[in-house]
């Protein structure tokens, strides 16, 4: 089985998608001619065509507007945000105009809305945010961010299937640092529900993304310590799968939220919150986060480093509730 | 032989420039068939009417929900651009434009009962006023946040400059909401791409309590066409055969294939911003002159004159037409509201969705699956 980086994986998608489904197009600033600034869809032009990769202005407001147009007339446009930091000049078009929509009066917007996020790459506060929790709040839309290659293809062939508008992450530190066998062909993974890393008994550590790895870091470094942590990739955000989260509660009894966004408003609250409320009695410990503090994504090395989360703050964390 | 995007010649140049025209009224109102000039009348009746049901008996007899927004005064621009329309071509309506879902098949009663908040209306109760779509009959409704429709305007236009059938979209907004930023983005993206998509402004004057000397440095709109390459024209908007005639030269240069245009209809707002906005602000003598200019009184004069339509045709016309609404308000108010959980049903499509269900006189849903529905041909 062929090898692939996180980002091969997700052309690959795009590509198989592209070629199964002729209403499957492309728009996006540099997607056609140079194939991306990440080079997701390199080739796609001189396959595709112009009518099906299309560059377009400077102009995320009118690209997701001309997305939900163009969706309505029946087609399935996957628009691209160069990096999703640029998500805020097409928010009106995101959370008004395609998020209720289908509630309002009935269309499918059977749109995807992809780019890069995240930290780690002295890329500044503007290409490197992790903004999802804009969209995890907002009714009708569907938040996803896989954190393998082999979740990265599925995952996209289901956003680009889904009848629904749908946010689709691609953390920028994975895209070349990880690679895995990824399945020739078709197949899918299903949107809304999670996935165990990898099993223990002692601590659960809910995340998603790029911190699935360091949770995973952590997670050998702390067999050695005798403490077992179970590891629970989200996959989706919105909607996200509650009885996974809930069930690793129940096994392990103590629970780590981890994530690389802030703090306030973070995915940590939301969760921590429903925790609480479903699975009190089974806590042995108090539910811990760890997260980025609530401060814009600072660009100096020593800056970022203080900043994001480490596999270091993660076995801290995780001793310190084991003893609990 | 299918061209990129943005392939096309670039007309945002000295040609374009010199093809901004400003219309004057009274120039291009002849040839219009008596039929269709008559079908003018009955919609600009037909909404008149309809409209001051709403506004001026129903909202004060408390049975209208929310705020209520009328176009009175500039059913022109609806009727004159409606009326261009043919099967698959689109429109994004303003609120202002209550007769173009009427000219496009909506049901009056759909429309009293949406601004009645029942069960049984094209939202189901889920939004208000003139926030009602239908696919089928080719009208995308507009969100509050305005501006946002001339995006998915672009993105309706691609797709039917793609299937190649000469199908266009018109998109309408009020002068104020030129002012929006993603309604630039909106007519660079048509212009270089050179998309079917005809602009619409109905300038009447005042966004809410705002004067067009506040909201721009320039006196007639037109001039920003040739700026996104595409032509310009500001018109008389209370002259139905006016509009008519331009939103017809526009949307035939649409099926061509020669791209967008930009069409300013200037026009009147003789009410209030809403229904409980008294406006103050608007000085007398600037709405008495406009009264005076009112599109109907001006077309029925029209035919009065050519003898295609009598006092007694007319008369006529206008009973037929309050027994339309006496109809429609009746079925209205017999629709029952929504029940209250129904509010939690319909936020995602899926294979089982909502909207594909029947509302019930009892006004419970019936559901019944999504089936697979014929995918338009690409």
């Amino acid at each position: 089985m062929p090898v692939l980086t996180y980002l091969e994986a997700i052309r690959q998608g795009i590509w198989e998608e592209m070629e199964r489904d002729p209403s499957v197009f492309l728009l996006g600033e540099d997607i056609g001619i140079l194939g991306g600034a990440f080079k997701v869809t390199a080739g796609m032009l001189e396959k595709f065509g112009a009518e099906r990769v299309i560059d377009t202005p400077i102009s995320e407001s009118a690209i997701v507007g001309a997305a939900i147009g163009a969706a309505l007339m029946g087609m399935r446009p996957v628009a691209e945000m160069q990096f999703m930091d640029f998500i805020a000049c097409g928010f009106d078009q995101i959370v008004n105009m395609a998020a209720k929509m289908h509630y309002r009066w009935g269309p499918a917007v059977p749109i995807v809305i992809r780019g890069p996020s995240g930290a780690g790459v002295h890329g500044g506060p503007y290409h490197s945010q992790s903004n999802e929790m804009w969209f995890v709040h907002t009714p009708g839309l569907k938040v996803v961010m896989p954190a393998t290659a082999y979740d990265a293809k599925g995952l996209i062939k289901s956003a680009i299937r889904d009848d629904n508008p749908v946010i689709f992450y691609e953390h920028k530190f994975l895209y070349r640092r990880i690679k895995e066998e990824v399945p020739e062909g078709d197949y899918v993974v299903p949107l809304g529900k999670a996935a165990v890393r990898r099993e223990g008994n002692d601590v659960a550590i809910i995340t998603y993304g790029a911190m699935v790895w360091t949770a995973l870091e952590a997670a050998e470094q702390l067999e050695k310590d005798g403490i077992s942590l179970e590891v629970v990739d989200l996959r989706t955000l919105l909607p996200y799968d509650e009885e996974a989260v809930l069930g690793s509660v129940r096994k392990c009894n103590k629970v780590i939220l981890l994530h690389e966004d802030t703090r306030t408003g973070g995915m940590a609250g939301e969760l921590a919150a429903l925790i609480g409320e479903r699975a009190f009695e089974c806590l042995d410990g108090p539910i811990v986060r760890i997260t980025a503090p609530d401060t814009p994504v600072p660009f100096s090395p020593p800056l970022e480093e203080y900043y994001l989360p480490n596999a270091r703050k993660v076995i801290e964390a995780a001793r310190k509730l084991a003893k609990y | 032989m299918v061209r990129p995007f943005g392939a096309d010649k670039p007309s945002g140049s000295e040609s374009a420039m010199a093809k901004a025209k400003t219309i004057r009224s009274g120039t291009e109102r002849t040839g219009i068939p008596p039929a269709t000039l008559e079908r003018m009348l009955y919609f600009l009746k037909l909404t008149r009417e309809a409209e001051s049901r709403i506004e001026q008996v129903l909202y004060r007899q408390g049975k209208i929900v929310g705020g209520v927004y009328v176009g009175r005064g500039q059913e022109a621009i609806g009727v004159g651009s409606a009326l261009q329309l043919i099967e698959g071509d689109v429109v994004l309506p303003s609120h202002r434009d209550f007769s173009s879902f009427l000219i496009r098949g909506f049901s009056l009663a759909d429309i009293i009962a949406n601004w009645m908040a029942r069960a049984d209306t094209p939202t189901r109760g889920r939004d208000n006023t003139l926030h009602i779509g239908d696919l089928k009959l080719g009208v995308i409704p507009i969100i509050s946040p305005l501006g946002g429709t001339c995006p998915v305007a672009c993105g309706v236009g691609m797709v039917l400059k793609w299937r190649g059938q000469g199908n266009v979209v018109l998109v309408h907004l009020g002068e104020g909401t030129t002012s929006v930023g993603q309604v630039h983005e909106a007519m660079n993206m048509a212009g270089v791409m050179k998309l079917p998509v005809i602009f619409i402004v109905n300038n009447n004057g005042y966004a809410y309590s705002t004067p067009v000397e506040k909201q721009f440095p320039i006196k007639h709109l037109s001039a920003r066409g040739p700026a996104y390459g595409m032509p310009g024209k500001t018109i008389d908007g209370n002259d139905v055969m006016i509009v008519y005639r331009a939103v017809g030269e526009a949307v035939a240069r649409a099926r061509r294939g020669e791209g967008p245009s930009f069409v300013e209809c200037k026009t009147f707002r003789v009410t209030g911003h809403s229904a409980h906005d008294a406006a103050e602000y608007v000085p007398a003598r600037l709405l008495r002159a406009w009264v005076k200019k009112d599109p109907i009184q001006r077309l029925e004069k029209h035919l009065l004159s050519k003898g295609i339509m009598t006092r007694e045709s007319i008369g006529n016309l206008d009973r037929r037409i309050k027994s339309e609404i006496d109809a429609a308000v009746a079925d209205a108010e017999a629709r029952p509201l929504p029940q209250g959980e129904s509010a939690l049903q319909g936020v995602y499509c899926g294979p089982e969705c909502w909207w594909k269900g029947r509302i019930q006189e009892s006004g419970e849903l019936e559901v019944t699956s999504n089936k697979e529905e014929p995918k338009p041909t690409v």
